[in-house]
């Protein structure tokens, strides 16, 4: 029998690379400098999510989900408002509806605007990192202006959004996107047709159709490879049916795809953004339930009743009947679900958090095989990696 | 659908709400319940989304285990149950979806339930050598170990978990009704009022 002489090396990727966006923990194994096998060795993040979320009420669950994938944390607390107001059996009211969207595309926008320039910077591009950020500060100040805070908001709370948008919020937006489309068309002109970006990226880590589906991939990297899946247009929440947009695919569903995806998906926010800002009219932001939402300030000084219902929420919280929901949302990576399951204390009894990256990164081993060692920072970056959401 | 669902072997419990079906089926037929709501054109189940658990300590049938899986073509969510024991297997899905390994390792990391036949069942989530089922009701929230870098040793030394104050669980769900003869701030009565 012949003896084969393997000839391979096997190096450690990670846990700090500044191309793994986060810690990521990568076992490769190398033939000369082509990539034979990548084992993810995730969970250096994981913080336990789901088991603290058990040992709090509904309503102090929700700042756990700003925290999970942290470049997008309104679309998260979003999933986790529609399971609870599911089980509750309420329907939030018109205006919150809006005001939610609006959030939730603002937020798919900034996810957007990080993920593009950081996979930019990983295959060798460093102005648009600059740029992209001070575009992300002025759409931060909205999220400032509705919740106090830039990134953990807990704004979106299950009956509604915490706070009625400032006076003027309405116009300040329309102002802010109407130039921003130029600023895309800037952005682009730096990145679609540069000839590094091209090389980098074109025909590199290819998934097909049905390996997307098969491996569970949702979002931009299932819609590059031309499936027109995209759950605001399949299975819409809140007010997802009264606006209209268009969902872009992509063709051959490799790392150039995923980026032009999400530059389209930018777009298609603002037109989202702003259909919702013509139709947006005064009125609750929250439902008027007290037994589920804390009563106004001022009625508490007066009224009795009020400062009962206050103190039975932040401290009891409110029961939720017993039951079990999954809620998913479309979060700017992909599909990001609750399964929460409720036995009728106010404390949910579980709750599973499905996130998107962590379908995605599974395939990264099938991705970079046969690639070069240096693709997969393309690959990584592509697949838009946040360690909050797929550790939790 | 529903009337198609009912139909598979080993189906029971199939129900709608919301746009969202929910099933239960028998722990042994999985791969064979798996293959058919994949396979079948009329449901056509081709994503799965997700794998967990689900931990009642105080049934026999200790375990949840819930799957949830996803229509492209047909638009609809479902979520399938089962109930195995603290000790049983369940067969692993694996070979009908790839996406399922790490859901399964996940399962097996977080509530310790074995999955047969899986390629590679590993940790994933938590330290290696890490002991215990974290997400299982009687591992306590605080863990059982805490890691710091200690200056004589010169690494990361593993100690059981101090903590300054106790982890306090405040039971505030209507104290009223909880109340068995107990006094609050009497406790020096033993009970006797």
């Amino acid at each position: 029998m012949k003896e084969v002489e393997l000839n391979t090396t096997t190096i450690n990727f990670g846990p700090q690379h500044p191309a793994a966006h986060g810690v990521l923990r990568l076992v490769v194994e190398l033939e000369g400098e082509v990539v034979q096998r990548a084992e993810p060795h995730i969970g250096l993040l994981h913080r336990g999510t789901e088991k603290l979320i058990e040992y709090k009420t509904y309503l102090q669950a929700v700042p756990y989900f700003d925290r999970l994938d942290y470049v997008s944390p309104m679309c998260q607390e979003h999933a986790f408002a529609l399971a609870t107001e599911n089980l509750l059996g309420i329907s939030v009211p018109e205006r919150a509806k809006y005001i939610r969207v609006i959030f939730a595309e603002i937020t798919r926008i900034l996810n957007h605007l990080l993920n593009i320039p950081a996979y930019a910077a990983d295959i060798g591009a460093v102005t648009p990192f600059l740029w992209c950020f001070e575009e992300r500060e002025k759409l931060l100040e909205f999220h400032e202006a509705v919740s106090g805070a830039r990134f953990h908001a807990a704004y979106f709370r299950p009956g509604g959004v915490h706070q009625d948008m400032p006076e003027g919020m309405e116009e300040k937006l329309f102002e802010h996107f109407k130039s921003f489309p130029k600023f895309i068309d800037d952005l682009e002109s730096l990145l679609t047709n540069n000839r590094i970006l091209r090389q980098r990226s074109v025909d590199i880590g290819i998934i097909s159709k049905s390996e997307a589906i098969e491996w569970g991939c949702s979002g931009p990297v299932l819609r590059s490879t031309g499936v027109a899946w995209d759950l605001r247009r399949s299975q819409p929440y809140d007010a997802y049916d009264q606006v209209d947009f268009e969902v872009p695919v992509g063709k051959k569903g490799d790392c150039f795809d995923r980026y032009l995806v999400r530059i389209e998906e930018m777009r298609q926010s603002i037109i989202i953004i702003n259909q919702c800002l013509n139709k947006i009219k005064p009125g609750p932001i929250s439902i008027e339930d007290n037994k589920i939402t804390p009563p106004k300030r001022n009625q508490m000084k007066k009224s009795m009743e009020a400062l009962i219902h206050h103190f039975k929420l932040f401290t009891e919280g409110y029961r939720v009947p017993a039951g079990q929901v999954y809620s998913a949302v479309e979060a700017p990576k992909g599909e990001f679900g609750v399964y929460l399951v409720s036995d009728g204390s106010s404390k949910p009894y579980r709750c599973k958090i499905r996130a998107p990256g962590f379908a995605h990164l599974q395939t990264l081993d099938h991705l970079s095989k046969g690639h070069l060692m240096a693709d997969i920072a393309a690959i990584l970056g592509s697949l838009d990696i946040v360690f909050g959401e797929i550790d939790r | 659908m529903i009337k198609i669902l009912n139909k598979i072997d080993g189906t029971n419990n199939v129900l709608e709400n919301n746009n969202l079906l929910e099933m239960q089926f028998e722990k042994n037929k999985i791969i064979k319940i798996f293959n058919e709501l994949k396979d079948n054109t009329e449901l056509n189940f081709n994503q799965l989304l997700d794998i967990t658990a689900v931990d009642y300590p105080s049934r026999e049938l200790r375990f949840d285990m819930i799957y949830i899986l996803q229509s492209l073509t047909k638009n609809k969510k479902i979520i399938l149950k089962t109930f195995i024991k603290e000790n049983e297997n369940i067969e692993s899905i694996t070979n009908i979806h790839k996406s399922a390994d790490w859901y399964e390792r996940e399962c097996y990391d977080l509530f310790g339930i074995e999955f047969i036949n899986h390629p590679d069942l590993r940790r994933i989530m938590t330290d290696y050598n890490f002991e215990g089922y974290p997400l299982r009701k009687d591992f306590p929230l605080t863990g059982h170990t805490e890691v710091r870098y200690d200056d004589l040793e010169k690494k990361v030394i593993y100690e059981p978990v101090k903590l300054s104050q106790e982890f306090r669980n405040f039971d505030s769900e209507s104290p009223w009704e909880g109340m068995e003869n107990k006094l609050f701030g009497d406790e020096k009565s033993n009970g006797k009022n």
